[in-house]
Order: C-alpha cells, then structure tokens, then sequence
C-alpha cells in the first residue's frame, strides 16, 4: 500500500472518530446545560469549549455561538462539520482502498452537513446531533463489515489513537477544570458533571453494571482509564492499538518502534492503579498520557512511512 | 440550431412519424413509458451518481465545486452495421495516428515527401522536442484514444476531434451502462445490447502488453493530479478496477532513471504509469519547472526505456487542429486506403485565403484553437452575439495560426427526457480505441455527451453538457447462425 494512502486512512480514522466524539460532547452538554440557569448554561458550554482545546469564546444565548462553533463553523477546523469535510477529502484521495460501503458512509454524511450553516435552536442541534449520529454509525458499521487488512487497520489505528486524546481530555477537563469556586465537591452541580461524562463516552448504565456504589469522581477515573470492558477507556484503546499493529507485524513479520512504544504503554497501564494515579496528580498524569499518545501516532506514521 | 430540422437517431428525417428501420422498439417504449416513471428514474439515477461521488469539478466555478455530469435516460443507438463501419473507421485511423507519431520522432519520412508541411509539426507548440529519437515498446504511442464522432446523416459520421493525449469520459461509459440495468432493465430485453464491462480489463492488458522489455511481472499505476482535479473520479475508478494502484507525483520518486513508489514496505519498482497528467506537468527538469504534480527524473527513465508512460508523451501532435486537417492525407499515407471516417470540412486561418473567408463568415462558422478542449476559447457563429463576433474577429486577427474554422454542423439529435416532456437534442459520441502490442481494440460504446441546452451544439460537461448511455447492438443470429 502507498504511504500516502496509509496516511489518508489513518486520518480518516482520526476526523470521523473526532466528529463522533464532538457530537456526544454536543449532546451532554445541551442535557447539562438544561439543569442550570444562565450562568450555568455558559459554564456548561465553556468547559466544552476546553475540552476540544478552544480558546473561550462568546457562547451566546443558549449556547448558540459554542454550539455553532462546535457543529457547524466552516473557520474551526475541530467543528463537525471541518472534521467529516476533512474525513471525506481524504477518502476521496484513498478511494481505491476504501468499500464502497464506508465511501457512502462519509460521503453520506457530508451531503447532509455540508449546506448547513447554523445550528439553529437548542431543539434543532438536538436534531442535528440525531442525525450525525445515525451516520457516524452508519460509518462504524460498514467499517466494521470491511476486510481485516490494511485498509482497516489504518483507518481503526487513526481513530484508536483519536479516542485516547479525547477520553484522556475530557477526564482531564471534568478534574482540572469544571467546578467553579464555590461549589462542593460532591455537591449537584458537580454530580451533574460526572453524569455528563458519563453520557458523552456512553457508559451510564454501563457505570451501575461496573460499580456498586454510586458516582464517585474516583471510580469514573478508574473506568475511563483502566476498565477494559468499556470500549472508550484509555486501556481498551491501548490494547487496541497493540493487537492492530500486530496484525501488521503478523502480515509483514517486521515491527517497529510503535510496536514498543504500543507494548510498552499498554504494560504500564497493566500495572497502575487508579489510587497511585491519584496520589501522583490526575491531571499532572491525563496531561502525561495525552503526550504520549500524541508520540504514538507519530512513531505509528514513521514506521509506515507517512511522517 | 434549430432540433427539429437535423437527423434524429430515432426518427431520422421522418419528424417523429415513422421510427428508423431497427429502432421501433425504442419508439414503442417511449410510448409505454408514462413521464413521470421517466422522471422517477431520471431522480433515481443522479441520486445515485452523487451517492457514489461521481462527480467533476468545473474549472472557476468555486460554489460547485463538485457536480455531477446530467445524465439521460434515453439511449442512443447504435445498430449492428453502423457499429461495423465506425468501428473499422476508428481502427484505420488510430493504426495511422500512431504510425505518423512514430514517424515524426523517428525518420519524419511524411514531412521528406511533403504530405504534411514540416512547419506545422515542428515548429508546433504541441510538438515535443525532448521526446524525439525515443521509441517506445512496439513503437505504440497514443495507447488511449478518444475519438469525437458527429453524425449528420443516416449515412454521414465525421471525425470532430482526435483526443490522443489524455482523453477521458470511459468511466462515464461504464457508470452510465451500470445505471440504465438498474433503471431500465426491460430495454435489455428488448435489445441485444453488447456489454462494456469489459474495457477496464482490457486497458489493463493492453497497459501489460506495452511493459518495458525485460521487465519481468510488471507493476502498473495510475497517475493522477490528485483529487481536486475535475476528472479524479474517473482515475480511481479505473484504477480500482484495473486493480492498480492510484498514484501522485509525490509518491513516486525517479533513482539511477528507475521509478520507485513508496509503500508503507519501503520502496517498489513501476514499469508502467498510466499517467492522466499533462505533459507540461510530467517532469520538472523537463518540462514546466513549476509543476508540483509530476516527477523530478521521470523523462529521463521514459528516455532510458526503463518505465513505459500511457499515453507517451508528445502525442498532443497528434490532435493538434492544425494537423487534424491533415488527417485525411495522413490515412492514406500510412495506411495506403482512402479515410473511411471524413474529417469535417476544416479551413485553417493560417492560410490568408482561409482566414479571409473565416472572416468574412464567422456568423456561420464554429472557430476553434488548434490546441484547445473542453470547449474553452471556441466560437459558436450561430449562436454569437455581435458584441462576441466582433471580440473574436480581433482575437482571430491578431493570431490567426492559432484557429482553425469549419461549418457549423446539423447534429444529429436523440429524444432527451425534459421537464415538459421529450425533446429533441443535439449528441455527439467518444468511443475509446485502446492500442497495444496486439494491435487496436475497441469496446462496443462509448460517451454520448448530449447538449441539453435548447438550441445548443455544445456539448461539453464544463459547458452544461449531460450524457447518454450508448448501445451498441449484436447481430441477430441470422440464417448462417452468424452471432
């Protein structure tokens, strides 16, 4: 396979899974922001905001403008819209390694997003949000029905990696940033916070299957980042990515430096504990670990060829 | 161009009283076919065609930037016999467009006896200095040609263009045959239409037949301008289909005149490019320094005769209008037989008595650049302003070498789907010959690009031209059992 197709692939892997996760972010924080007053309805939408790495903005009433500037704003390349546009020109440029199926699925998907410039009322992004959701499924499935090759591998490397940015952030924004002064930890406010995290990675119910107690900001943590039955945890992700790139070695019998790199995060997870991860500094370790994550991928497109 | 007074290809001169001989069948399934069932599948189609991205890109047009090609539900046909004779036209003329490429970089023996002035090749913006002396394997070099037919007559096709340097549409073909099953299944049962699926495998054998000698299992790729350009639709599809891989200038690299492709395994060798680049974009050191859409080096490994480049650069001599007036001459020297495909009635205002009479007549004649296509830089006298005569006579005046004249033709029409019902409208057609070390094939079809402007002759896709599926249709099994 050509390495710039290689790229286009892992890339679409990266642009879809990131328009998936806005699209939740979107979603949980309308559920949040209905909880609150006005003030909370801009706090609600501001740690959004930082959570997808904005600069903090006007949010508008309703959130109009941060809704807008996450679904629709042709200007942020992070927005929905930017992300499926992006996915799509580089299935157009790898075409030929991609199933008619996940063509249609992106291409799909951008037909309906591409004429849309406003988000409109809270009522219609909720619907908005209904609709990329039907498609990024429609993605996942038809990527899910595609040849195990190389194809896939990059395109599910790209959106692995992608994943375990975006879990990664969002723990780290909830911890590090979310209560504002004032509030008690464990208060409603904070509890409503945790719950919207929940709803973002999927895993409400999930949460009470896992865990006897009720929310408990620890055992989040320890769900996000090490519960491998949750297939948004950072160690889910990680093991992921070790089992794809053996797929390329097991093809190729060659491995790389990503395959250390791979192996050797996935250990390191194996051995913590989510009260060591705490006693060091949640967010001193989130930040660690989003690095590192940012090394993989480039180690990833080196040992293909595509750096 | 008034519709209703040019030959039609399904009621020919009759003004849609009395179908062809043949073609009763279609006129019936018009009849049976209520409009809004054409209309619902005419939906159905482009719905299709945008769901699969099959789209161009028109040149400064930036709010479209994709759209997809109009098609029409309506076939053109061809019968048994029409197919015989065009067919035999294209093959002559394609076998005596590569002889006389060979023989302009080789001996240039045409120029010594004075068939074509030596002038107009060599000094010809479209011919290509640095290719000379280089022959290519089995001394084919317009691999892919696409001829653009007109008809005017039952009888009467001409030669409009010879396309021998990059021509596409082929994916359209095969697109357009694939929607018609779909939607009109039953016109398969009334006619004995003859498959074009098979043209990607024939170009890719034709690809393999051309490979550098002593290459041994050859590798082929496609090389695209990458895919902002308006046809890369068609280069992955073909590609895809050839199973090839589709490549950019970026992801090749010339070493020791070699050419490599970069994989993720590291490095590969490439005997043949299918290459739907320019010749001006080819290579850098080469040609146009500012291409970023070529190789650095390519030239030289095609001059080593290390890697085979389809079509070979330099064959745009070959369809410079200039030459084509020639072509008549061309036929008969190379092929030792009169044309069996006319060209149209061509003037070339290089000539002053031409220019004088194009002059005198632009309000009547269609005036082309010997180098143009796709539409651009043309002028349509019937259909001019006086405001847009009077602006090209100065251009024409100014550089009259560049321009070439001819009549204003009567296009032949086929009834097209509107929104108020059928109409008649202006086609035109491009089959594709593929030539390789087997000598010339040609897949039974082709592009019918169909104006669907009232009155326009113009057909190009730029240009708010659609396309029509073509059939071409087998013999009947006759008495001798022939088939």
């Amino acid at each position: 396979m050509l390495s710039r197709t290689a790229s286009s692939l892992y890339w679409i892997g990266r642009y879809m899974e990131r328009a998936e996760f806005t699209t939740r972010l979107v979603e949980a924080t309308i559920r949040l922001a209905a909880l609150g007053g006005h003030a909370h309805v801009e706090q609600a939408w501001l740690s959004a905001l930082s959570v997808v790495g904005a600069p903090p903005l006007d949010t508008g009433k309703e959130g109009y403008g941060a809704r807008r500037y996450l679904t629709l704003s042709p200007d942020h390349s992070g927005s929905i819209k930017s992300c499926i546009g992006l996915a799509r020109d580089n299935a157009r440029a790898a075409r030929t390694a991609l199933t008619r199926e996940v063509w249609e699925a992106i291409n799909r998907a951008w037909l309906m997003i591409q004429n849309r410039t406003s988000p409109g009322s809270v009522q219609q992004t909720l619907n908005l949000v209904e609709e990329l959701k039907a498609e990024t499924r429609g993605f996942e499935g038809a990527l899910a029905r595609m040849l195990r090759s190389e194809g896939y591998w990059f395109m599910r490397l790209g959106s692995m990696i992608e994943r375990g940015d975006a879990t990664a952030r969002l723990l780290d924004v909830k911890y590090y940033l979310l209560l504002p002064e004032g509030q008690a930890v464990g208060g409603k406010l904070d509890r409503d916070q945790w719950t919207t995290i929940l709803d973002i990675v999927s895993a409400k119910t999930a949460y009470r299957h896992l865990y006897r107690e009720g929310l408990k900001p620890w055992l989040v943590a320890d769900m996000l980042i090490f519960r491998r039955e949750l297939p948004r945890s950072l160690i889910w992700t990680a093991e992921q990515i070790v089992d794809l790139l053996g797929e390329f070695g097991h093809r190729s019998g060659r491995q790389g430096p990503a395959d250390r790199q791979a192996r050797q995060r996935l250990a390191k997870l194996d051995e913590l504990e989510v009260r060591t991860v705490f006693r060091g500094g949640l967010h001193q370790w989130l930040q660690a670990y989003v690095r590192q994550n940012n090394a993989l991928g480039e180690a990833i497109a080196g040992q293909f060829r595509f750096a | 161009m008034p519709e209703g007074r040019a030959f039609d290809e399904l009621w020919g001169a009759s003004r849609n009283r009395r179908p062809r001989p043949g073609f009763e069948a279609l006129a019936r399934w018009l009849d049976d076919t209520p409009p809004v069932e054409l209309e619902r599948r005419h939906q159905s189609a482009e719905a299709a065609f945008r769901s699969l991205g099959i789209t161009f890109a028109v040149y400064g047009d930036q709010d479209a930037a994709e759209r997809i090609i109009p098609f029409d539900i309506i076939p053109r046909i061809f019968s048994a016999d029409e197919w015989d004779r065009l067919s035999a036209g294209l093959e002559q003329r394609v076998t005596a467009i590569n002889a006389f490429i060979d023989d302009i970089y080789g001996d240039r023996k045409i120029l010594k006896d004075g068939i074509v002035p030596a002038d107009i090749v060599l000094a010809n913006p479209q011919f290509c200095v640095p290719c000379c002396g280089a022959r290519p394997p089995h001394g084919v070099y317009a691999h892919i040609c696409g001829i653009d037919l007109v008809r005017t007559g039952a009888d009467d096709f001409f030669v409009l263009e010879d396309n021998a340097r990059t021509p596409s549409g082929v994916s359209y073909m095969i697109e357009n045959r694939d929607a018609m099953l779909r939607l009109c299944p039953e016109l398969f049962d009334i006619f004995p239409v003859r498959p074009v699926d098979s043209y990607p495998e024939l170009l890719r054998e034709t690809l393999y037949s051309v490979a550098p000698e002593g290459a041994r299992d050859p590798r082929c790729v496609l090389l695209t301008p990458g895919h902002h350009n308006s046809a890369f639709y068609e280069h992955s599809f073909l590609a895809d289909n050839m199973g090839i891989d589709l490549v950019e200038g970026g992801d090749l690299e010339v070493d020791d005149d070699t050419v490599w492709m970069k994989t993720i395994d590291g490095r590969v060798r490439v005997d043949v490019i299918y290459r739907r680049i320019d010749d001006a974009f080819l290579d850098p050191l080469v040609f146009r320094r500012d291409s970023m859409l070529g190789v650095p080096g390519l030239m030289a490994a095609y001059m080593a005769g290390n890697v085979t480049l389809v079509n070979a650069p330099g064959t745009g001599i070959a369809d410079d209008k200039a030459i084509y007036s020639y072509m008549p001459e061309i036929v008969r020297y190379y092929t030792g037989e009169a044309a069996k495909l006319p060209n149209v009635e061509t003037r070339r205002c290089r000539d002053p008595q031409d220019l004088r009479y194009t002059l005198e007549h632009l309000d009547e004649l269609v005036v082309k650049l010997v180098d143009g296509s796709g539409g651009y830089g043309m002028l349509v006298g019937p259909t001019a302003s006086k405001a847009e005569i009077e602006a090209f006579r100065a251009v024409l005046k100014a550089t009259p070498e560049r321009y070439i004249a001819q009549p204003t033709l009567a296009l032949s029409t086929v009834p097209t789907h509107a929104e108020n019902g059928l109409v008649p409208r202006h086609v035109d057609f491009r089959p594709f010959v593929l030539t390789g070390a087997n000598g010339v094939t040609i897949v039974p079809g082709g592009l019918t690009r169909v104006a669907l402007r009232k009155g326009s002759l113009v057909v190009n896709s730029s240009q708010g031209g659609g396309t029509k599926d073509s059939f071409v249709l087998a013999r009947e099994p006759g008495p001798e059992g022939k088939g």
